[in-house]
């Protein structure tokens, strides 16, 4: 019994990100970067907009080593996508950080942030805004994926492309989605390097977090006290 | 910053020598065309270095394997209206609609090779009586455009049945006017919306088009779509193509 109770208060709980959604982390870092930089090369083959992506930022000098780049990224990005979403319900972790978000809280986060009153103590709490943020750009990794599905093979998957309307639609749903997903890395990415402690727990797994309260035992005193 | 480091690799050009010499054996540097071709060639082996290209068409070739197992025989792909077919169809071909050299459809005949059992070569007229099959269906470049076109013509399995072909053999391969090369798959051949077209909208082919003859096939990209067809080989041996050999992917399912 006495050993119980000194494993139960020593910190024996996981990191915040455990090593493996690190690894996941990362590798779905550079295959969203391998599939937008390609995808962009192939959308300037027949542009939809009026314009057209620079050379400088897209992956392939030809359309070939585009298509090439896109159809190699997508098997990293789909298996492991699948691999991500398969451990963040599994393990409970998009239970635990991502729900609930009620509409009280969406508000509160609003606001904070527009006082910049945001906190970045605790990062094992996400706010409001950061679980619709994180929930919806999985949902648009989902919707790229079936999109891309459909322009892929339109014909073998006819009944999925259906769904869409015609050939065109189709391409112009994949690339709402790239632009939501490229917004989504915009303020990601800013929100880390202004908060670098954040971008370094997902290097070095950030704090321990206790097992049984996932709301941390580093930032939160009156949970510590018995 | 978002393009992997790709040093500027001179052997490239080395490397594909043999390539280029080859095509130039067999005639192709002769046009203003080819030299199109030529400086994509050249132009891929110096913009990309050799292993990583080596690394993506190795996956290029598992993608072409993936393909081949969700290809569905007898699914059929969507077809249209007639009132919704795109007149003229849309041009696309490694030159432009000026330089396409006209073929003469009566001294024209289809030549036949490998295993097939009657390789008597086909006259235009011959074709012609042949039975013919419409499908309206749906264009899509890799480019990303699509129109709906409507073809007419010999079926393909009906044709290749007629002549004796092994239909059991891995490849149809498809030889056209300037050397141009362009395989498909037995199981694409046999589809039933696979077709050796000889008309679009009811009216023969045009010259930029294909005339007299050119593959259509519901299933593949535009670019596997071979036009101005001039012998067809029944084969189990795999060639690289006009468009693999620049990297684009062989199988081109859709």
């Amino acid at each position: 019994m006495s050993t119980a109770t000194i494993e139960s208060s020593a910190p024996t709980g996981h990191r915040l990100h455990p090593v493996a959604l690190r690894i996941m982390h990362w590798i779905n870092a550079v295959a969203i970067f391998i599939m937008i930089g390609s995808g962009w090369k192939i959308y300037n083959d027949d542009a939809i907009f009026g314009f057209h992506f620079p050379d400088a930022v897209v992956i392939g000098k030809w359309a070939q080593y585009g298509l090439q780049w896109h159809f190699f990224g997508m098997w990293i990005f789909v298996l492991n996508g699948l691999a991500y979403l398969s451990y963040g319900i599994a393990s409970g972790r998009f239970r635990q950080k991502l729900f609930p978000i009620s509409l009280g809280e969406i508000l509160a986060t609003v606001g904070d942030a527009l006082r910049l009153r945001l906190s970045h103590d605790n990062l094992t709490h996400y706010n409001a805004v950061q679980k619709i943020l994180y929930l919806g750009v999985m949902l648009i990794g989902v919707l790229i994926v079936i999109s891309g599905l459909a322009l892929w093979k339109p014909v073998q998957f006819s009944e999925l492309a259906d769904l869409f309307g015609d050939f065109q639609t189709i391409r112009l749903v994949h690339f709402l989605c790239m632009s939501a997903i490229v917004a989504f890395i915009v303020v990601h990415v800013s929100l880390a390097l202004l908060v670098p402690k954040s971008l370094l727990a997902m290097v070095t797994g950030g704090p321990t977090v206790d097992e049984a309260k996932p709301r941390s035992t580093v930032a939160s005193p009156i949970e510590a006290t018995p | 910053m978002f393009r992997p480091t790709k040093p500027i690799d001179q052997s490239g050009l080395t490397e594909h020598r043999a390539l280029v010499e080859a095509i130039n054996r067999r005639g192709v540097l002769r046009g203003a065309v080819s030299l199109g071709a030529l400086t994509m060639l050249t132009g891929c082996d110096v913009s990309e270095n050799d292993s990583v290209q080596q690394a993506l068409r190795t996956v290029s070739a598992w993608n072409d394997r993936v393909q081949e197992a969700i290809f569905r025989p007898h699914h059929l792909a969507p077809t249209y209206r007639a009132s919704q077919v795109a007149k003229p169809p849309r041009f696309n071909a490694h030159f432009s609609i000026d330089e396409v050299k006209p073929i003469d459809g009566v001294s024209w005949q289809l030549e036949l090779a490998g295993r097939i059992a009657d390789k008597r070569s086909w006259t235009a007229q011959q074709l012609y009586q042949l039975p013919e099959q419409e499908i309206i269906i749906r264009h899509v470049c890799v480019e990303g455009w699509d129109y709906i076109g409507q073809w007419s013509g010999p079926n393909l399995r009906a044709f290749l049945e007629r002549v004796g072909a092994d239909l059991t053999a891995k490849y149809i391969y498809f030889i056209c006017n300037d050397d141009f090369t362009e395989s498909i798959d037995m199981a694409t051949a046999l589809h039933p919306q696979t077709i050796l077209a000889t008309k679009y909208a009811g009216d023969r082919l045009a010259d930029p088009f294909g005339y007299p003859l050119r593959l259509r096939t519901s299933t593949k990209l535009g670019y596997k779509n071979a036009k101005w067809i001039k012998a067809i080989e029944v084969t189990n041996d795999y060639r690289e193509t006009f468009w693999s050999k620049q990297g684009f992917n062989w199988f081109a399912g859709i």
